[in-house]
C-alpha cells in the first residue's frame, strides 16, 4: 500500500511539473498587467521544439535549449503584436495558438514524415534524478527539471518580493500611468515579462515531450497551457499559491490516471483535470465574492 | 472596397506568409495552389466544400452572437458534441413519426448545446470568471462525456468501432443532392445566419446586446440587464452550436462517430472567420466560405501535391494575428486623422 501511495506522490510531481513551469510564465505576465492566454501554444511549440533538437542532436540538454530558444522566438510575436502594436493580446493569443497547432502538426510530417505520434530511438529523454546519482526515495523517478521547476517558484517568489526590478514590474502591472510617470519604461517591462513566459513554456514543453514521456505527439500540450491560465487566475498572483493550484491539478491527472486502472473509463480521467480545475476555481471565485460582499458590507 | 479592405489585407498577408512557409520548405507554390483550388471546387469535391461550409457558417455563429455581447465562446467543440449525442440519443431510443424524427432530435441538441453554453454565463457576470476561460474548460468535459456514451451506452454492439447504431430512416435529413452530403441543413442554418443579421441590426435585444459588448457599464445605465443579455448571447451561440452537432449526426453516415463532430476543426476555422470578419457581421459569411475554402481544398492540395493540410491551420492563425494587429493599426490612424 505504501509503494502505491509513494508512486501516486511520483505521478502528481510528474503532471505537475509542466504546467507549473508555464503557469509561472503566466503569472509573471499578469504581475506585469499582460493577460497571456498564449501559453497553451507555447507549451504545444516547446514540446515540439524540444523533440525536434533532441532528435537531431541526440542530446536532451540540446532539445532543452533548442526549446528556451525556440519558444522565447514564437513568443515574441506576442509581445511585438500585443505590447509595441498594441494588437488585442486575446485575439492575438487565439491566433497564436491555432499557428503553434498547426505548425507543429505541418512540421511534424515535414521534418518526420509522420502524423499523431512521433518517437524514435534517436530521441533523446531527459535523464532521472537518480541516473545523474541523486537517489531521492519517496518522490519516484523525475526528471532534474522538476526541482527545477520548483527552484523557480521559489525563485520568482524572492524576485518579485524582495527586488528592486520584482517591484518595479509589480508598480507596471498596477498602475501603468504612475509607473510610466515615475519613469518606468512600461513596454520594456512588458515584453521582459512575455518572453520570459516564453522562455518558461519552452521548459514546460521540454519537460512534457523529453521528462514525462519520450515522445511528440500532436496537440500533446492537451488544455495544460489553458489549466495553467486558471492557475494563475487562482493565485491572487502569488507564486506559493501558484503552486497549490498547479499541484491541484497534478493530483487530479494523477489519481485519474490511476482510476483508470481499477476500471473507470478512459474519458472520466481525461476530464477529471478539467472538472477539478474548473470546481477549484468557481469556489474560489465564490469565496472571493463573499469576501468582498463583507468588506462592503463593513463599508 | 474600402470596408473589406483590412479583411483582404490580412488574407493577402497570411496567403503570402503561407507561400514563404511552403518555399522554406520545398513545396512549389504553382503546384501547391492549384491543387488546392480543384481541392476545393473540381470532380464533385465543390458538394464537399458547400457540406462544410454549413456547420463552419453555424459554428461561426456560434462564437459571433456571444461574441457580440462581449463574450469569447472557445468551448464550441463540447457544445457541438454535446448537440451532436444528444440528437443521435434522441434519434435512437425515442420512436417519433416522420418529421418529428428530425425536428425532435435537433431540438434536443439545440437545447443540450444552449444548455452547456449557458453554464459559463453565471460564471462570468457573477463570478467574474471570463468566458474565454471557463467555455474551454467545460468543452473538454463535455467532448468527453460525448465520446464515453458514443463507446459504451449507446455504441453500436458487435463492430469494435467507437460509434453509435446508424440512425432510423426517418431521422435522416433530407437530402438536396443525389451524394446526400448537402441537406436542409444548408437553408437552415443560412434562414439562421439571415435572422442573425436582422436581428443584430434592427431588433431591441441585437442592440441590447451590441451594447452589452461595447460597454457593459454604459449599457447598464441606459437600463439594459446585461447579465441576462450576455447569459442569452451564450446560450444562443451554445445552441446553434448544438444544432450543428444534431445536423451533423442527422446527415450522412447517420450516426455520431466519435471524433468525427470535432476533428475537422469546425470550431475555430468558425472563430478565425468571424474574427476575419472583424465586428462587420454582414463579411461573416463571406469569411467562412473563404475559410472553407481553404480548408476543403488543403485537403486536396494534401492529395495531390503531398503538402500538409495543416497548412491551412497556418493560414486562419496567420490571419487572425494580421487582422487584430491591423484593426489597433487602423484605430490609431484613426484617432490621428
Amino acid at each position: 500500500m505504501n509503494i502505491v501511495e509513494w508512486s501516486l506522490l511520483a505521478g502528481v510531481l510528474t503532471a505537475t511539473a509542466p504546467v507549473l513551469l508555464a503557469a509561472l510564465g503566466g503569472l509573471i505576465c499578469q504581475v506585469a498587467g499582460v493577460f497571456n492566454i498564449a501559453l497553451e501554444g507555447q507549451l504545444l511549440w516547446g514540446a515540439f521544439t524540444a523533440v525536434v533538437v533532441s532528435d537531431l542532436t541526440g542530446s536532451a540538454w540540446a532539445g532543452v535549449l533548442g526549446a528556451i530558444t525556440a519558444t522565447l522566438l514564437f513568443a515574441g510575436l506576442l509581445s511585438v503584436a500585443s505590447v509595441s502594436l498594441r494588437a488585442d493580446p486575446i485575439v492575438v493569443a487565439v491566433g497564436l495558438n491555432l499557428l503553434a497547432l498547426g505548425l507543429t502538426a505541418f512540421l511534424m510530417r515535414q521534418i518526420f514524415g509522420v502524423g499523431g505520434t512521433y518517437s524514435s530511438p534517436d530521441l533523446a529523454g531527459l535523464p532521472t534524478l537518480a541516473e545523474l546519482g541523486l537517489d531521492l526515495p519517496v518522490v519516484g523517478p523525475q526528471s532534474p527539471l522538476v526541482p527545477v521547476a520548483l527552484a523557480l517558484v521559489a525563485a520568482a517568489a524572492w524576485w518579485l518580493g524582495r527586488t528592486r526590478s520584482g517591484l518595479r514590474v509589480r508598480a507596471v502591472g498596477q498602475h501603468r500611468e504612475a509607473a510610466e510617470a515615475v519613469g518606468l519604461r512600461v513596454g520594456g517591462y512588458q515584453h521582459g515579462a512575455t518572453l520570459v513566459a516564453g522562455g518558461l513554456c519552452g521548459l514546460a514543453g521540454a519537460q512534457l515531450a523529453l521528462g514525462n514521456v519520450t515522445l511528440f505527439s500532436e496537440g500533446m500540450s492537451a488544455g495544460r497551457g489553458w489549466i495553467a491560465v486558471v492557475a494563475v487566475m487562482l493565485s491572487g498572483v502569488r507564486p506559493g499559491r501558484l503552486l497549490l493550484a498547479c499541484l491541484l491539478f497534478g493530483v487530479a491527472e494523477a489519481i485519474g490516471f490511476r482510476l483508470q486502472g481499477v476500471g473507470l473509463p478512459q474519458q472520466a480521467a481525461d476530464a477529471a483535470p478539467y472538472v477539478i480545475t474548473l470546481v477549484a476555481l468557481v469556489l474560489a471565485a465564490v469565496a472571493g465574492r463573499k469576501r468582498r460582499g463583507n468588506e462592503g458590507e463593513a463599508l | 472596397m474600402k470596408v473589406l479592405s483590412p479583411s483582404v489585407v490580412a488574407v493577402a498577408g497570411a496567403l503570402a506568409l503561407t507561400t514563404l512557409v511552403m518555399l522554406a520548405v520545398g513545396v512549389d507554390p504553382a503546384l501547391a495552389y492549384p491543387a488546392l483550388v480543384r481541392g476545393a471546387v473540381a470532380d464533385g469535391n465543390l458538394e464537399y466544400t458547400i457540406a462544410a461550409f454549413v456547420p463552419t457558417l453555424g459554428m461561426a455563429l456560434a462564437f459571433a452572437l456571444p461574441l457580440r455581447a462581449g463574450e469569447f465562446n472557445l468551448g464550441g467543440d463540447g457544445q457541438l458534441a454535446a448537440g451532436g449525442i444528444t440528437a443521435a440519443a434522441f434519434a435512437l431510443l425515442v420512436p417519433l413519426p416522420p418529421v418529428l424524427a428530425v425536428v425532435v432530435p435537433l431540438a434536443a441538441g439545440t437545447l443540450a448545446g444552449g444548455l452547456v453554453a449557458a453554464l459559463a454565463a453565471p460564471l462570468s457576470t457573477r463570478l467574474r470568471i471570463p468566458a474565454i476561460v471557463s467555455t474551454l474548460l467545460i468543452s473538454a468535459p463535455a467532448v468527453s462525456l460525448a465520446s464515453y456514451l458514443a463507446r459504451f451506452p449507446l455504441a453500436e454492439q458487435g463492430t469494435g468501432i467507437a460509434q453509435t447504431p446508424r440512425l432510423p430512416e426517418h431521422a435522416h435529413l433530407p437530402a438536396l443532392t443525389e451524394a446526400g452530403y448537402v441537406t436542409i441543413g444548408l437553408p437552415l442554418i443560412v434562414l439562421l445566419t439571415g435572422l442573425w443579421l436582422y436581428a443584430d441590426s434592427r431588433t431591441v435585444l441585437g442592440y441590447e446586446i451590441r451594447a452589452t459588448g461595447q460597454n457593459r457599464e454604459f449599457a447598464w445605465y441606459g437600463g439594459v440587464r446585461v447579465n441576462r443579455v450576455a447569459a442569452y448571447a451564450l446560450a444562443g451561440g451554445g445552441g446553434v452550436a448544438g444544432l450543428v452537432g444534431g445536423l451533423i449526426v442527422l446527415g450522412p453516415p447517420y450516426r455520431f462517430v466519435d471524433g468525427a463532430l470535432t476533428a475537422p476543426g469546425y470550431t475555430f476555422t468558425a472563430v478565425a472567420a468571424v474574427l476575419l470578419a472583424s465586428a462587420r457581421p454582414v463579411v461573416v459569411p463571406v469569411a467562412v466560405a473563404l475559410l472553407t475554402f481553404l480548408q476543403v481544398g488543403g485537403q486536396g492540395m494534401e492529395r495531390e501535391a503531398g503538402v500538409p493540410s495543416q497548412l491551412t491551420q497556418i493560414v486562419q492563425g496567420l490571419i487572425i494575428v494580421i487582422v487584430a494587429v491591423l484593426a489597433t493599426v487602423r484605430a490609431r490612424r484613426g484617432a490621428r486623422a
